[in-house]
């Protein structure tokens, strides 16, 4: 699960890490109030930085800086309410709908700490750069030696002399490796305590006063582990989300929202994976992701008609079932019932493999409805593909 | 000789007085029975110790379970936000063979969980897996025995419904399985690709391999790493979420391109040089080995 930039620098401030004062807007006059604040606080420069999950909002003109409240007032009319483009938004962008108004620093040094878990040690891993401000990502491939890591031991946490040591190869002052050893403890403690699978601070920024703050901040949470955060679910900001998707995981369906015309639905993570791979190996593209799940009943089978039927560019609905456990006739007899009770219109395409597959081939034969079925997954997906067309 | 099960296995059930305990309990006798094992002993519910559940004898503790019966196995079915103690109080009895099912167990839970885990006797085998079977002999686990058919395939795979596919295809095509793993779609698991390829590479009746991967991580690069040095059988790979959008969760928890790693391209790159057969449709999988095989 994501969360706001605001949000998280919320989450920091409890945990006692330094972080610019600052408000979060949703309207102009909100903004407008929060701005007046932070200039007779003394602050000479306000920042307005558009609240939306992806990244790069700087480059796609998402943060603006303002000297006088006049700036402000203008940056915060020309992002709010944007449709903001960045690499990670795609070409249609996403509407911005918060502002964060924050106070200017004085900015020295941009830095680099994340926590994240690595999987090949199975640890939390503490990560630290000098080449603050640039995508990890691309630090990482280039000059991975840019990078300094400091694996956690779970059974005894982030100790401070790793603090230390990273503290150090950012090459801080020893005045200031006291406050950054307190900084990075904070984090790693609200990385633990919120189930974060990523924490990201960048830039971590020393200003010309020699001080440290989080300038940008970005987490995510575990969604396995929300069942014991109520206080952080109700950070979720579904207008952040595809409706399709939001609507999806209200039944507990795995949907996925992509850019083709074949809908797919199909059980199991790793066949709905592969169906989609099929479907673009027969010269298709698949317009979602859907894993119905091992247990897919025909309560199950209409939400996930529903949802597929909603979305406006499909042209054909590719089902690929391999029943093991659950049979194939009953999965059969459960897509008949959901596809005459939502009369659905398009072209259904079936591929069924399994236990009781005959069974199931002649239940939809007699069902009079209009569903074409592929004796094997390549030849249904070149069936969809051509229906598709 | 086969790897992880036989008829020697002695299994017990965490959470077997639960829906799925139940049925899987069931599901996983019957078919070792059919080939005149015995296989479930017994089961683990906190609680319910003393009484008996649908003819097999419930225990409060893992500990007391393994006294009792002398359970050297264990498939968890405790629902998330128990199960990386379950888990725990698993290894902590001793039990050599830890398979478990829960699917959707906190990254946090299992790192500590594995800190434990690595250093011990325990092997575990998933979380969030169908389990292991080896084919007319016994399985411990979710996947539907009916389909396979005793032979000489080994399989290795991070999802379960793919496992069944490429299962199917080879029963099919009249080619049997030995044992069939499948290691999980988690961040953190128990047994890796490479500790499952290293088990059926050593197994005298495995002949060949079928190493089924998906986005996410770098397992399967090391993996072919694995296989270019030490494997001499012959490999066919599959990786599903060749068409995945970067940076999106495809059901799987640990199925996510991020940071540039973990694309398909890389994995099927590497197992290609690593000379595996690497097909890039998943119905193609069982012609693949049927190649490779002669038959």
């Amino acid at each position: 699960m994501k969360i706001h930039e605001y949000q998280a620098k919320e989450i920091l401030r409890r945990y006692g890490v330094a972080v610019p004062n600052g408000e979060m807007a949703t309207t102009l006059e909100e903004a407008d109030t929060a701005a007046k604040q932070l200039f007779s606080a003394g602050n000479a420069v306000v920042v307005v930085k558009a609240q939306i999950h992806a990244g790069g909002r700087g480059k796609g003109g998402g943060v603006k800086l303002a000297k006088t409240l006049e700036e402000a007032a203008t940056a915060s009319k020309a992002i709010l309410g944007m449709q903001l483009v960045t690499h990670q938004t795609g070409p249609q962008g996403q509407k911005v709908r918060r502002l964060l108004v924050e106070a200017g620093s004085a900015i020295d040094r941009e830095l680099y700490l994340g926590l994240v878990l690595d999987r090949a040690s199975s640890k939390v891993v503490f990560m630290a750069s000098q080449a603050g401000g640039m995508e990890i990502e691309e630090v990482a491939h280039a000059t991975p030696e840019k990078i300094f890591k400091e694996y956690v031991n779970p059974a005894i946490g982030f100790q401070p002399y790793q603090a230390r040591s990273l503290a150090f190869k950012l090459g801080l002052a020893p005045a200031q490796i006291g406050e950054a050893v307190k900084f990075m403890m904070g984090l790693y403690r609200a990385f633990m305590d919120t189930d974060s699978t990523l924490m990201e601070i960048n830039p971590f920024i020393t200003t010309k006063d020699g001080k440290l703050a989080a300038l940008d901040c970005k987490i995510n949470f575990d969604d396995n582990a929300m069942f014991r955060h109520k206080d952080l679910k109700e950070l979720r900001d579904i207008s952040e989300e595809d409706p399709l998707e939001v609507e999806a995981s209200k039944y507990a369906l795995n949907y996925i929202k992509l850019d083709g015309n074949i809908a797919c639905m199909v059980n199991g993570a790793g066949l709905a994976m592969a169906t989609m791979d099929i479907i673009q190996y027969a010269g298709g593209a698949a317009a979602n992701f859907l894993d119905v799940g091992g247990g897919a009943n025909q309560e199950q089978i209409e939400n996930a008609f529903g949802i597929l039927l909603s979305d406006p560019h499909v042209k054909a609905i590719f089902i690929n079932i391999f029943g093991g456990i659950l049979r194939v006739d009953v999965l059969a007899t459960a897509v008949v019932a959901a596809a005459r009770k939502l009369n659905v219109q398009l072209p259904i395409i079936l591929r069924l493999e399994g236990t009781n597959v005959e069974e199931g081939r002649q239940i939809i034969a007699e069902s009079g409805l209009k569903v074409q079925i592929g004796a094997t997954m390549k030849e249904a997906a070149d069936l969809a593909v051509a229906a598709a067309k | 000789m086969s790897v992880l099960v036989d008829k020697n296995t002695r299994l017990i059930v965490q959470g077997i007085t639960g829906r799925e305990g139940t049925f899987h309990a069931k599901g996983c006798d019957e078919y070792a029975q059919q080939f005149g094992n015995k296989l479930v002993v017994g089961g683990v519910t906190p609680g319910k110790g003393g009484t008996m559940h649908e003819g097999w004898p419930v225990f409060n503790t893992v500990e007391d379970a393994v006294r009792e019966t002398g359970a050297n196995a264990t498939v968890i079915f405790v629902p998330p936000p128990a199960a990386a103690d379950g888990i725990l109080e698993a290894t902590a009895a001793g039990i050599p063979l830890i398979v478990c099912i829960t699917e959707g167990i906190p990254v946090l839970d299992m790192v500590k969980v594995w800190e434990v885990v690595k250093d011990s006797k325990s092997r575990l085998i998933g979380p969030n897996c169908p389990g292991v079977i080896s084919p007319g002999k016994a399985k411990i686990g979710i996947m539907p025995g009916r389909i396979h058919k005793e032979g000489s395939v080994g399989i290795v795979s991070k999802s379960g419904t793919l496992t069944y596919e490429a299962v199917y295809q080879l029963t099919q095509r009249g080619i049997g399985q030995s044992t069939a793993i499948g290691i999980g779609g988690d961040p953190i698991i128990g047994t890796t690709h490479i500790d499952a390829l290293r088990l059926l590479n050593d197994d005298p009746d495995t002949e060949a391999i079928i190493m089924i991967g998906e986005i996410g991580g770098a397992a399967e690069e090391a993996a072919a790493e694995f296989i270019k040095e030490h494997v001499k059988k012959p490999v066919v790979g599959f990786i599903a979420g060749q068409t995945a959008p970067p940076g999106r969760r495809m059901g799987h928890a640990g199925a996510i391109i991020s940071g540039g790693e973990g694309t398909a391209a890389s994995k099927m790159a590497a197992m290609a040089a690593a000379g595996i057969t690497v097909v890039k449709s998943p119905a193609e999988i069982g012609d693949a080995m049927a190649r490779l095989l002669g038959r």
